[in-house]
């Protein structure tokens, strides 16, 4: 027989309903007892601990099989119920059963031709539509409910009410009448094979009188594990003490009801089981309280192992722990490569890679054996062909280890430069937030990334942390480094453009080293240069006289290729009426041409991270990742040397405003203010006009908000005005390296309006928003306009406002990300075995059709032109350009 | 008010019930059973409309922004 013949494939799984006789046949002991030890510490025969449901103590053998700890797999007990209970999680499923079926015959309340025709469809879905079986049962469910009489006795049908958890009334002439489990039970076992059929289920593996319990199942001791504290005191599972309760309540009602009891102590102690039942299966069941701890906690009882974040599935089976894996702080390296990551040398000598000895790598290999664990390029374990494993933390003597070595050994040698390893940052939001790295051993005690890698991962370095695995075999690593190497994922499916790139300091040092007016003598071009990593010729400086000098525009002209074409609009684009592109007078439209850099100023908008259309974009997608990567790792270092050689700094005196422009912007504000005052004259005089859809203090509301927002506006423009052009901060908003002229406005003009959502601050005291104010006043200081700017000073009222809108900043953002979590959560559940095949169709699981064609158009959105396939419009331009040049 | 012809409005796409031999055509070509298609009701409106009756497979041809035109096809389940 071979191999093949001897495995089983699941074909599927079937889900059925334990039948009393099945629970019995399964237990090994019939539990009566509600203690567990006895005082000796024995466990009590018959009890919940009862040696035959498992071994758990080391080095006892079990009663019931004979296997020791590891190899014994637990053995179920079981509860005889002295009167049955309902199963919770099958209350709403008995409750349409008795609704659909006649409480007198127990047939379906439907005609005789009417279940001859739900037969046949039935049975024809199950043949062809499997899935719609289930949507049929409950329209059967439907519409045998609504019969007032049985088609099959005549018996009139009474009105069924169900009550969460496991009551079920009925509505007789009389008034209503509770039905007890017995009662359910009897009439369930009445329905007749063929109609369980119609209404959904299965007779042979899932009867509905099996819904309502008379034996209940114990789980093995394994499951709910009793713990010895350091005192010698037992602790309980939770769940053995919910059985303890149990097999009391069950105790005590057998004896009632042998005792010939009256039937109200006997229902009140029924009542009482169904409770310790229901709550043993789920203790957040709504409509009752939950079963507490003796110290008040909730009992964790079977739903609660399964449910939620800590429950078994999403914390066990689909949470994993691994091994080769490490993580630890970040910190930034504008040194190393994008596509390294410098890894501390500690966690090098305990991450390791099991390499096989052959000819080639023998020497080499007998090194690493010789270093040992604790010198940095060693081996940490030696694997032998017969599987055992020789720990080279003890050995005196490595070097006769490493001479005994042979071919088809296996070393586990310590990490080393350039081996590829998987870097992660959570929260994992998209593909690019697991990157393969190449190694780079490094000092100290941080993970160092590339700062253009910073945007993919959402990393900074305000004390987050990474996590590092290292795939353990030939073909993962090649994997990995194929498909997943930073450089590969530098252009972004989701921006359509790189989503690495410069950020900060590269952009404003770009910007600055590219603007007009940026020379260079020999010296300081020939130090930039190095520093870049340039080890070509320095080109003929543009001036020569009197001088030797060189701009910067030559410099950086120097990364590109031969013969690239390329222009764009800078950031710092003031975006006239008609742009006059070439011949700008500020120099904000970039000309690249044959791989120089001629006109224009390297910025956000070319070297940006996601900045679709943008140089970096060009240059990957027609140079390809290899020349990408190579730009970021050498231009980039160019821009920061620059920045580096000329420092850039804010002080509290880039806030400043002359004294000229400070009068212009209280003047606005001022006439902001009267303008104000006299929109409330008017809506005081009833002379304002009502806006559509709006009511009059809307009306009025609204125009005051614009009114203050253009103040504002027009101030921060008087401030930009006014500051020098040799403010940084003027510099990094018009870059785009960082801020904005808003912020900027913020701190040298005018804070402006704080709101609470969207509108005015409005709440606070009766009629007002603070003491401070009178009742009514509808003026702009009353409801959070705050007239300073950062640099002045927010007086105590301004700072008050300012902070209930800073609040509901912060609010957002909790929310907000919560929320999101949890979309994205549902979102990949739904998706993840989503995938498009060879012949462009997107399948799921199984093969089944989601799209005919990716996206309709089967573009990768990550090789597309703004979501196009090709841009022709570029492609002209290019091959034009080319031509005329 | 006049009758109501769903299929001419502008945003209802072009509906059309398959032959056999397209269907089998199509099965061959994707290399699925005609339920691995994705599935509409018979009670759809466009269902009752064009007259698919459970077991029909039927060719959905779209105007797309961003392929131009796009065919979809949807096999008709009961209910
Ligand atoms: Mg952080
Ligand atoms: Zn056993
Ligand atoms: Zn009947
Ligand atoms: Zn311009």
């Amino acid at each position: 027989m071979s191999f093949y013949e001897l495995i089983k494939s699941i074909k599927s799984i079937k889900f059925g309903v334990l039948s009393p006789e099945e629970i019995r046949k399964m237990s090994v002991v019939n539990i009566v007892t509600a203690d567990t030890y006895d005082e000796d510490g024995i466990p009590i025969e018959a009890g919940l601990m009862d040696r035959r449901l498992g071994t758990i103590e080391p080095g006892q053998k079990c009663q019931t099989c004979g296997n020791r700890v590891g190899q014994c797999p637990g053995h179920f007990g079981h509860i005889e119920l002295a009167r049955p209970v309902v199963h919770p999680g099958f209350a709403k499923l008995v409750y349409n059963l008795l609704k659909s079926t006649c409480w007198n015959c127990g047939r379906i309340l439907l005609t005789k031709e009417e279940v001859e025709k739900y037969a046949l469809l039935m049975e024809r879905y199950q043949r062809k539509w499997p899935q719609l079986r289930l949507r049929l049962a409950e329209r059967v469910i439907r519409r045998a409910s609504k019969n007032t009489e049985c088609p099959h006795c005549g018996e009139a049908q009474y009105k069924l009410k169900f009550e969460k958890p496991t009551t079920y009334y009925e509505e007789h002439k009389e008034g209503t009448v509770k039905l007890a489990p017995n009662e359910i039970r009897s009439r369930l076992e009445r329905i007749t094979d063929s109609d369980v059929k119609l209404m959904g289920l299965d007779p042979r593996i899932a009867r509905p009188e099996w819904m309502v319990l008379t034996v209940l199942p114990v789980p093995p001791s394994a499951v709910r594990p009793s713990i010895t504290l350091e005192s010698g005191i037992r602790s309980e599972d939770d769940l053995t003490h919910k059985l303890v309760d149990i097999i009391r309540i069950n105790e005590r009602l057998k004896d009632n009801v042998d005792a010939g009891a009256p039937q109200l102590i006997i229902e009140d102690l029924w009542e009482l089981l169904q409770y310790h039942v229901t709550t043993y299966f789920d203790n957040e069941t709504s409509g009752i309280p939950p079963a507490r701890h003796r110290s008040g906690r909730p009992l964790r009882t079977l739903a609660q192992r399964l449910k939620g974040k800590e429950g078994r599935f999403r914390s066990n089976l689909s949470g994993k722990r691994v091994d080769f894996s490490a993580r630890t702080v970040i910190s930034p390296d504008p040194i190393i490569s994008i596509n390294e990551v410098g890894v501390p040398i500690d966690v090098a000598k305990l991450l390791t890679i099991p390499e096989r000895i052959n000819p080639y790598n023998m020497d080499q290999v007998k090194r690493l054996i010789e270093n040992g664990p604790d010198v940095h390029p060693g081996a940490n374990y030696i694997i032998r062909p017969d599987g055992r494993r020789i720990d080279l933390r003890f050995p005196k003597d490595r070097k006769s280890i490493a001479d005994a070595v042979e071919i088809g050994y296996i070393v586990e040698r310590h990490l080393k430069d350039g081996d590829i390893v998987l870097f992660n940052r959570q929260p994992s939001l998209h593909r690019m937030s697991i990157m393969a790295h190449k190694v780079r051993v490094l000092p100290y005690k941080t993970f160092r990334l590339n700062l253009c890698v910073c945007p993919p991962y959402n990393a900074d370095f305000d004390g987050d942390e990474m996590n590092l695995h290292v795939p353990q075999s030939e073909e993962a690593r090649a994997e990995a480094g194929v498909l997943m190497l930073v450089q590969e994922q530098i252009l972004s499916p989701r921006y359509g453009g790189p989503i690495m790139g410069g950020i900060q300091d590269y952009i404003s040092g770009a910007y600055m080293l590219t603007r007009k007016g940026t020379l260079l003598t020999r010296e300081e071009a020939s130090q930039l240069l190095a520093r870049a990593g340039y080890t070509g010729e320095l080109p003929p400086p543009e001036i020569s006289e009197p001088k030797e000098l060189w701009t910067g525009k030559q410099l950086a002209s120097l990364f590109f290729p031969k013969g690239f074409n390329y222009s764009l609009k800078s950031n710092v684009c003031l975006k006239c009426q008609t742009c006059k592109k070439e011949e700008c007078e500020n120099d904000a439209y970039v000309v690249i041409r044959d791989g120089k850099l001629i006109k224009g100023v390297i910025d956000k908008k070319s070297i940006g991270a996601g900045q679709p259309e943008s140089v970096l974009h060009r240059l990957i997608k027609d140079y390809g990742t290899d020349a990408g990567r190579d730009y970021i790792d050498r231009a980039f270092k160019l821009f920061l040397a620059y920045i580096d050689s000329r420092g850039l700094t804010i002080g509290l005196d880039d806030e400043e405003l002359p004294a000229e422009a400070k009068k212009k912007v209280l003047e606005v504000i001022r006439q902001a203010e009267a303008k104000v005052s006299e929109l409330i004259d008017i809506y005081n005089q009833g002379l304002l006009e009502r806006l559509a859809g709006r009511t009059l203090e809307e009306t009025l509301e609204t125009k005051i908000m614009q009114e203050l927002e253009e103040a504002r506006e027009l101030a921060g423009e008087i401030a930009s005005q006014y500051l020098k052009d040799s403010n940084t901060a003027l510099l990094m908003a018009r870059t785009g390296a960082r801020g904005s002229l808003m912020n900027l406005a913020h701190m040298v003009a005018c804070v402006g309006q704080q709101s609470v959502r969207g509108e005015r601050i409005m709440r606070g005291y009766m009629n007002r928003t603070l003491p401070h104010f009178k009742q009514g006043d509808l003026g702009a200081e009353a409801h959070g306009f705050v007239y300073s700017s950062y640099k002045d000073k927010l007086n105590p009222i301004e700072f008050f406002f300012h902070a209930m809108g800073g609040r509901e900043g912060l609010v957002d953002t909790a929310v907000r990300t919560s929320q999101s979590g949890y979309m994205q959560r549902r979102l990949i559940n739904a998706l993840q075995d989503v995938r498009v095949e060879y012949d462009l169709t997107v399948r799921g699981t199984d093969g089944l059709i989601i799209q005919f064609k990716y996206g309709e158009d089967g573009v990768d959105p990550a090789k597309s032109d703004h979501g196009k396939a090709v841009n022709v419009e570029k492609i002209i331009e290019r091959v034009v350009k080319a031509g005329g040049s | 008010m006049g009758k109501f012809d769903l299929l001419k409005h502008e945003l209802v796409p072009q509906f059309r019930i398959m032959t056999k031999e397209e269907v089998e055509q199509l099965r061959k070509d994707l290399g699925v059973r005609k339920e691995d298609l994705p599935w509409m009701l018979k009670s759809d409106p466009v269902s009752k409309a064009i007259g698919a009756k459970p077991g029909d497979v039927v060719e959905i041809i779209r105007k797309s922004p961003v392929a131009g035109k796009s065919v979809a096809y949807r096999y008709v389940v009961p209910g």
